[in-house]
């Protein structure tokens, strides 16, 4: 039996198509479908979109259009910049350390974490505090020590807490460490102005902002040698060989320039619907906290810790309701690990299995928002029941 | 109520059984809603990372016939639970000296209770599993178990432990079957997994045997000890009396004029009795941990027929209840193998009446034996 209504709160792990954004796709699978690579007219059309696209992208970031890397998505950027810098440093005999946080998105720390397992890198984790900030004195002790690139989380995925980049790059930039960031979550919603942020590299995904999925980019400063973790043609300026996917670049391009036309009435609406989510879930449920920054986080994104309830079955009475959130903890497989994340921002490990993800998009209406904190407050209520059930 | 308006969770394995199970009943048109459990295995004992009932193959398995018959399939965390009944049943009972079945203790505890209970959270009317049996709801208005129509494959021994309550919101979809139609109709259903084996032995034991598992967690049942006649004679030595099972004859790594079987285990002096076949057999025992199906014990002893284990024949025994809830059963005929520990289970024809846990026998008993 189909729910009554289907209300979709996971934002933050993919976003419909715009339709704006496949309208201006479409061409370029089976009319504009040449090699952008080859130099007959048909691929210099191709290779023309892909740098109008370009261009969109380097005047959003607020950089040189030969700043922008086109990748297949956030995974494959953030791999690029940490192994190619890190390579690179190898290679010029620098200091090669690899900084990052405990609370990255696994395409982070799982390669910082290879790098040092795996191919002898030096590796430090910096800790962080219980809304997710990074501890400035220890990662200023990490840098003090040399390396070649910290990465550090614009906007967490699971806690939505938002870093003062200026802040850390500065610090990385002292001590000659390259600085790069995972903006992923941030694409969309939050300034991406290098100038501003300082970064020297970052990493973006169109589906996170209404465009397709398979496609991102990785901005790296001119100037810096990247060792490509994905050999082969010369394409993109020798950092990322592969053919061009031309309609999923253009879409990327479209799909940022909207949500930066149209930042200001999203965000308001994310934070309208967002906070109408945590007020009334902090109101209406007992032993539940918000995680994360109350203030310093994304527009979209509402996340709690909810004592006592596995996030596994919560997820699954709101999925029978039609509802679609997440958990950092969750997993198909019915096996639970505590998130790494909420272990990290100091949660206990049974906690670190009650997290709870709600983010809200630009179709999320007041009435969705009320029909899940129904079946939210009353699927909690009946949980608790059923473990005191179990348990007595 | 219609059945578009019944909900049906039902406990998927990615096995054959209960994915036909799950398709029966989206054909009936129910509201069907497929779970698995994800049970507790021995990582510590290495190799032995995924529960044989769900390891990654059985859980895509469980998925891709979910996504197929079109319902909704999720997987719960079960493995604390699990532990701290079912495999710690298992332990502490071998510890004490008896041979359990922990299937049945899981359809206590964790099927037909903690999932049962998840189920009705859901908004669930019915659990369904793929167990070969059948319920039946007389004129009296009571849930009567039954076996399975294909008498070979009938699990309701290890269902005795169901009462009223469970039986009132329990579906069999394929007890109606005989498993080579369970079969047909997988493969009708295009669910891809007519060609599965059956599933052997304890889910739990991963990629080990008993014997490791019972070696590492209850290593004091797997001392060696002395062999002995019931006259007391020594034989030889046994590797732990968790290696055993009684009737055995072969492997006891003895010699004599005579073939010997086991006879009973004395957990109390560790030690294995072994005997002819002329001693082998008892025409007797008590069972403990009662369960009447009905709700209700009998008052006076009655002629029925029980199961000693999963795959006995029933035997005709006259059943007597006990003023402490315990049931006295005599059999017949005497039978080799009764094992403290498993479930004695009582059956009128194809009705199963309930059952109980065969008790150790009596240390005096031992002492003579």
């Amino acid at each position: 039996m189909s729910p009554k209504r289907e209300v979709y709160l996971d934002h933050s792990a993919s976003t419909p198509v715009d339709p704006r954004v496949l309208d201006v796709m479409m061409p370029y699978f089976s009319e504009v479908y040449a090699n952008p690579s080859s130099s007959h007219r048909l691929g210099r059309k191709a290779e023309q979109a892909i740098e109008d696209a370009r261009s969109t992208v380097a005047e959003i970031l607020n950089c040189k259009h030969t700043e922008i890397v086109f990748t297949s998505g956030g995974s494959e950027s953030d791999n690029l910049a940490i192994r190619g810098a890190a390579w690179t440093a190898k290679q010029n005999n620098t200091p090669s350390k690899l900084i990052t946080s405990p609370i990255e998105h696994s395409a982070v720390i799982n390669t910082v974490t290879q790098m040092g397992d795996v191919m002898g890198f030096d590796t430090e984790i910096v800790p962080v505090d219980h809304y997710g900030f990074i501890d400035l004195e220890a990662y200023r002790r990490a840098c003090e020590q040399g390396g070649s690139v910290a990465s550090i989380i614009y906007a967490n995925n699971e806690v939505g807490t938002i870093q003062d980049l200026a802040t850390l790059s500065r610090i990385a930039h002292e001590h000659d460490l390259l600085f790069h960031t995972d903006a992923v979550q941030a694409g969309g919603q939050l300034t991406l102005d290098v100038e501003k942020l300082h970064v020297d590299m970052l990493s973006l995904s169109a589906h996170k902002f209404y465009g397709p999925k398979g496609v991102g980019i990785l901005y790296v400063k001119d100037g810096i040698e990247l060792n490509p973790s994905q050999s082969g043609g010369s394409h993109e300026r020798g950092r990322r060989a592969g053919t061009h996917n031309t309609p999923f670049i253009v879409g990327l391009a479209k799909a940022l320039e909207l949500a930066y036309a149209e930042n200001e009435q999203r965000m308001q609406h994310f934070r309208q619907m967002r906070d109408m989510l945590i007020m009334n879930i902090l109101d209406r449920l007992s032993d539940v906290e918000l995680s994360g920054h109350p203030e310093k986080r994304l527009p979209s994104h509402a996340s709690f810790v909810i004592d006592g309830i596995d996030a596994n079955a919560l997820l699954m009475h709101l999925d029978m309701k039609g509802i679609a959130a997440s958990s950092g903890s969750a997993c198909k497989t019915g096996n639970p690990e505590p998130s790494d994340i909420l272990l990290a921002a100091g949660y206990t490990s049974e906690q670190a299995k009650c997290g709870l993800r709600l983010s809200v998009g630009t179709h999320t209406s007041a009435e969705d928002a009320e029909y899940a904190l129904d079946v939210l407050v009353n699927a909690v209520g009946k949980l608790r029941k059923l473990s005191r059930e179990l348990t007595s | 109520m219609s059945n578009a308006d019944t909900r049906v969770v039902v406990a998927m394995s990615g096995g054959v059984d209960s994915s036909v199970a799950a398709a029966l009943l989206v054909e009936e048109g129910y509201d069907v809603v497929g779970m698995m459990m994800r049970l507790w295995s021995d990582e510590a004992m290495g190799g032995a990372a995924h529960n044989r009932c769900c390891t990654p193959e059985q859980m895509n398995d469980a998925r891709r016939i979910a996504d197929k018959i079109g319902i909704p399939f999720y997987v719960l965390d079960t493995k604390d639970v699990f532990r701290n009944t079912v495999v710690q049943y298992f332990i502490d009972q071998h510890r004490d000296g008896y041979t359990p079945n922990p299937c049945m203790e899981c359809n206590r505890h964790i099927r037909f209770d903690w999932l049962l209970k998840n189920a009705i959270a859901l908004d669930a009317d019915y659990l369904a599993t793929g167990h070969y049996a059948r319920i039946h709801e007389n004129d009296a208005g009571i849930f009567e178990l039954r076996k399975g129509i294909d008498e070979n494959k009938d699990q309701s021994y290890v269902l005795s432990v169901m009462g009223q309550e469970q039986l009132s919101q329990t579906k069999f979809p394929v007890g109606e079957y005989p498993k080579s139609e369970v079969r047909e109709l997988a493969a009708k259903y295009g669910l891809n997994v007519e060609s599965k084996k059956d599933s052997q032995d304890l889910c739990f034991l991963g990629n080990s045997d008993y014997r490791s598992f019972l070696t590492l967690h209850a290593p004091d049942v797997m001392q060696s000890g002395p062999i002995v006649r019931q006259n007391g004679e020594v034989l030889g030595e046994h590797e732990g009396l968790s290696n055993y099972t009684i009737g055995q004859r072969k492997k006891l790594g003895i010699s004599y004029s005579e073939p010997l079987y086991v006879l009973a285990m004395n957990p109390y002096k560790n030690a294995l009795i072994v005997g002819t076949r002329d001693e082998l057999g008892r025409d007797n025992l008590t069972a403990t941990r009662v369960n009447w199906v009905s709700g209700n014990s009998p008052n006076e002893p009655f002629q029925a027929e029980v199961k000693i284990r999963y795959k006995a024949l029933p035997e005709p025994a006259l059943v007597t209840p006990l003023d402490d809830g315990r049931i006295q059963i005599v059999f017949d005929e005497p039978q080799r193998d009764i094992t403290p520990g498993q479930g004695a289970v009582i059956y009128d024809g194809d009705q199963c009446l309930g059952g109980g846990n065969i008790e150790k026998f009596a240390t005096e008993e031992l002492e003579v034996l």
